[in-house]
């Protein structure tokens, strides 16, 4: 019978699905507890640098001389949006909902009247963009190369935005990722990395305050800045880097259980209509037998 | 007076090194200095340089490439950009550093053809590199290649 090798077929299809799933649920989670482990290690050094640039900034981001990345150009009209995605697909909404969070922000500074450009980093989100948003990317960091992500690739992309920023291509630069709460949720997350933005810890800024400086506050604040924006980055790659094989691994899980069901359902299927045909033609045995 | 102080050694990438040591050498972009327990608050930016740490079971050394340090009265944190143990220190890692120090120095000095300032800056990292690797005996020429 021709339908019940059509349902052979299907069920030895979706298995072979389901193993694959199931194989890249695994590898997202072994990939996740790497990346965990990576963010982990480097948020001692996030928080330091954070803690001391939020007292260096409280004392010196007054004054008249505070360097151009702390204060600003004194204009928001040219918008930067540095929108860091992955690679690869098959991730669930992760990408879509850091795409979706870039979007609103863009729509809303365009209705406001402002410039926008954007910078992508990594493929998805740039093809999510490209259709809306297209005539405004300004380049793109391919990140596919990079097998272990390292505080080096930060430093490149932040080189490259503060090349443009010291050639007055923008005035405010905004980073977009997704930050890791667990396996299930990622907050796609905007930050304001310039003018620089440091969430101080309370208390912290006032112990700050006492330091001696050497050389002067305005010449560390002048060499910490720009290692501020790579910092920044470098975090929100690797929140970027959990989230994404968090989202990964859940959706896989995901998969692996739909594929469980419909192969449930369709052995069911397959099993009624085989135990069919047997009825079927015992009836025509039994009937032609009646009829001698 | 205390004798010892918590010492902390952080890259972004990961912590290094963390525990009780005596006393600590720091190569601070103004000129060394040994911080001993009990010191100022300072932070400080470093150069290129040797971190010698002491502590009550010997020293260690690490090659540091920059980044700062945040000084109490009980601690010294130190925020490296590029921090490696010297026994780590290969003649490979430092080819690296020396490239990258190269191409700073000539990437700013066609940035800022008639500034002397930030090119000066980058003519001493370079030089502060080329003394780091006199100091632990790796051959800074190489890296020109």
């Amino acid at each position: 019978m021709a339908n019940l090798k059509v349902l052979k077929n299907r069920i030895a299809s979706v298995k072979s699905t389901r193993k694959i799933t199931k194989a890249m649920q695994m590898v997202a989670a072994a990939k996740l507890r790497r990346a965990q482990e990576a963010a982990e290690a480097s948020r001692p050094y996030t928080e330091r640098f954070n803690a001391v640039m939020a007292g260096l900034a409280a004392s010196v981001g007054g004054s008249d001389t505070a360097p151009k990345l702390l204060s600003g150009t004194g204009s928001d009209k040219v918008q930067l949006l540095v929108v860091m995605t992955s690679e690869r697909g098959l991730c669930g909404g992760f990408n879509t909902n850091i795409v979706k969070l870039a979007k609103a922000k863009a729509r809303d500074l365009l209705a406001e009247g402002k410039e926008l450009k954007i910078l992508t980093v990594g493929k998805k989100g740039r093809d999510q963009l490209k259709r809306d948003f297209g005539k405004h990317f300004i380049g793109h960091v391919d990140m596919s190369e990079v097998k272990r992500l390292g505080y080096a690739d930060a430093q490149g992309i932040a080189k490259d935005i503060l090349g443009r920023f010291d050639n007055g291509e923008f005035d405010v630069a905004t980073i977009f990722y997704a930050k890791f709460v667990n396996v299930v949720s990622q907050t796609p997350t905007a930050h304001q990395i310039i003018p620089a933005t440091f969430d101080a810890e309370d208390g912290e800024t006032d112990t700050t305050a006492l330091f001696d400086y050497e050389p002067s506050e305005e010449a560390i604040l002048a060499d910490l800045l720009p290692r501020g924006v790579a910092t920044a980055i470098f975090s929100g790659l690797l929140e970027n880097a959990a989230s994404e094989q968090g989202a990964r691994m859940s959706a896989m899980d995901n998969a692996t259980r739909n594929a469980g069901d419909m192969i449930e359902s369709l052995t069911i299927q397959y099993n009624r209509s085989r135990q069919a045909v047997i009825t079927n033609e015992l009836i025509e045995i039994i009937s032609g037998a009646e009829a001698l | 007076m205390a004798d010892t102080m918590q010492f902390d050694l952080v890259s972004p990438e990961r912590q290094l090194a963390s525990g009780q040591v005596l006393s600590i050498e720091v190569p601070g972009s103004d000129g060394d200095m040994t911080v001993m327990p009990d010191h100022a608050a300072t932070i400080t930016t470093l150069r290129p340089g040797i971190l010698r740490v002491a502590g009550s079971d010997g020293t260690s050394e690490y090659v540091v490439t920059g980044g700062f340090a945040e000084i109490s009265p009980t601690g010294v944190t130190v925020l490296a950009e590029r921090a490696v143990a010297r026994g780590d220190m290969t003649q490979e890692t430092f080819d690296d550093m020396m490239k990258e120090a190269h191409s700073t120095y000539s990437t700013i000095r066609e940035t800022f053809k008639n500034e002397p300032g930030p090119v000066d800056d980058a003519a001493k990292l370079l030089a502060d590199m080329v003394a780091v690797g006199t100091h632990i005996g790796l051959d800074s020429k190489q890296a020109n290649l």
